[in-house]
């Protein structure tokens, strides 16, 4: 197996995905692995991040290898004007894979076509930790093991969709990552976060049925085997007005799961604001917890996967 | 008229390449483009000329030089993609044809614009790194491209050129 970087869901074929899911379960039965031991991961953040990069280290840490970083870019060259370039080409010295967050899109793609030229590189693969509002990989293959996981198989599930569609990548690349399966999609959004053309015609291309709503109903949940809530982001709005109208238009309570299926499983990227009122935590449907618990065992298989370690 | 004219203009250049059929406004931009300026080849501009299918034209003849940078002559595609590009060889108009038949016109990019257009995104990598910009055709039709960093989309109304 040669190494490989992962930059975006729209690169990761049906069997890619296939086989990160069953090394992710053979990760969840045993994660404390030394598969990395004598190797050293950079994990380079130069945006914050919670979850993910504390699910990156621990997933290197359970498998025995060494993390250097940072994770505030202002202590870094970069405050000196260095570039991305030079930055990744001189981590290319140090580490065996780099695991990056960029707030610029299209950084992850740079940094993998760099670390591509032979005559500068050591072959060292990236892992795209998010770039920008782009891709997040690691977050949509997660989300999938989650479906996978709670529903016992990955096709033709309902997916149901509630909240930021314009803006949300999570929800985007989740599209993306799920036509492999034939899902059916309820898309609930105002109309100013619709989901846009783009991914409209994507599902379209590919043959996907999916129905557009506005009103968030009890109806539609109960028709569902995934309800995929979303927060409406703040910093992504330039007209604090149109927030202020739709930030919390959608919330679900826990007396809306009344009717639903005993499949159903409630999933969101995490954080959460308004969305999830409290009192659905107590409800065995609630998933979205432990779907971030399963991003230790989707990065330990895409780690492995990455540096070509049979897993 | 317009075919007495060109016959004129051609019959004037021994070796070399005549572009014609420039939407004026884009002549100056397009004499940038391919570096005519610093080209130490006698070069004759005309601009605003009378032209019966354009009202007005602008065109370039450049004496003794066929060939051109591949990046430069898609650049000056996008601002002109009906410019036709005649090359003269010994006072005769090289007998090259577009895929119709007819004159070739400046070459529009086949697949990709590499380092041709720069992206409208401000958070996209391509605007914050020395670097190329690469776009992807989603429809020649309606002229849409796709920058391969950030994704973003851009109609043609919406091109800036690097």
């Amino acid at each position: 197996m040669g190494k490989k970087s992962l930059v975006s869901i729209d690169e990761c074929s049906k069997e890619y995905i296939l086989e990160i899911l069953d090394c992710a379960r053979r990760f969840e039965q045993e994660p404390n692995r030394k598969l990395l031991e004598g190797k050293v991961v950079a994990t380079l953040f130069f945006e914050p991040s919670t979850r993910t990069r504390l699910s990156f280290e621990t997933a290197v840490n359970r498998l025995g290898g060494r993390v250097i970083g940072f994770q505030d870019a202002s202590t870094t060259s970069s405050t000196k004007g260095e570039t991305l370039r030079d930055t990744i080409l001189m981590v290319n010295n140090y580490a065996d894979l780099i695991i990056m967050r960029h707030y610029l899109e299209g950084a992850a793609k740079y940094a993998s076509e760099i670390l591509s030229i032979p005559e500068f590189s050591r072959g060292v693969p990236v892992i795209n930790a998010g770039d920008g509002a782009n891709q997040h990989p690691s977050q949509t293959l997660l989300d999938i093991y989650s479906i996978w996981k709670t529903q016992g198989k990955l096709t033709d599930q309902v997916v149901t969709i509630v909240g930021d569609l314009k803006y949300g990548r999570a929800v985007h690349s989740l599209i993306a990552g799920l036509w492999h399966f034939n899902p059916t999609f309820h898309f609930i959004a105002p109309n100013e976060l619709k989901l846009p053309d783009e991914q409209k015609s994507f599902c379209d291309e590919k043959g996907i049925q999916y129905y557009e709503h506005t009103e968030f109903t009890e109806e539609i949940i109960n028709r569902s085997d995934i309800l995929y809530m979303t927060r409406i982001q703040r910093e992504r709005f330039t007209d604090m007005e149109v927030y202020e109208r739709v930030k919390n238009v959608y919330v679900l309570k826990l007396d809306m799961l009344n009717g639903s299926k005993d499949n159903l499983r409630i999933l969101h990227p995490l954080p959460r604001v308004t969305e999830i009122a409290s009192d659905v935590d107590s409800s065995p449907k609630a998933y979205f917890i432990h779907q971030a618990g399963n991003g230790i065992f989707i990065r330990q298989a895409i780690l492995c996967k990455a540096l070509g370690i049979n897993a | 008229m317009e075919q007495n004219d060109s016959t004129k203009q051609v019959a004037a250049i021994k070796n070399g390449t005549v572009i014609d059929h420039i939407p004026p406004e884009h002549l100056f931009k397009i004499i940038d483009i391919l570096e005519i300026g610093d080209m130490d080849n006698t070069v004759t501009i005309g601009y605003r000329l009378p032209s019966g299918k354009m009202g007005r034209k602008g065109m370039i003849k450049i004496f003794d030089k066929t060939e051109f940078d591949q990046t430069a002559l898609e650049k000056a595609a996008l601002l002109a993609p009906n410019a036709t590009v005649n090359k003269i060889i010994d006072y005769k108009v090289s007998l090259d044809k577009d895929e119709n038949g007819g004159k070739p016109c400046l070459p529009l990019p086949e697949k990709e614009l590499r380092n041709i257009v720069k992206c409208t995104n401000p958070r996209c990598i391509t605007n914050n790194e020395p670097m190329p910009t690469l776009f992807t055709w989603v429809d020649r039709g309606d002229w849409t491209i796709k920058c391969e960093y950030c994704g973003r989309k851009i109609k043609k109304e919406n091109f800036e050129l690097k």
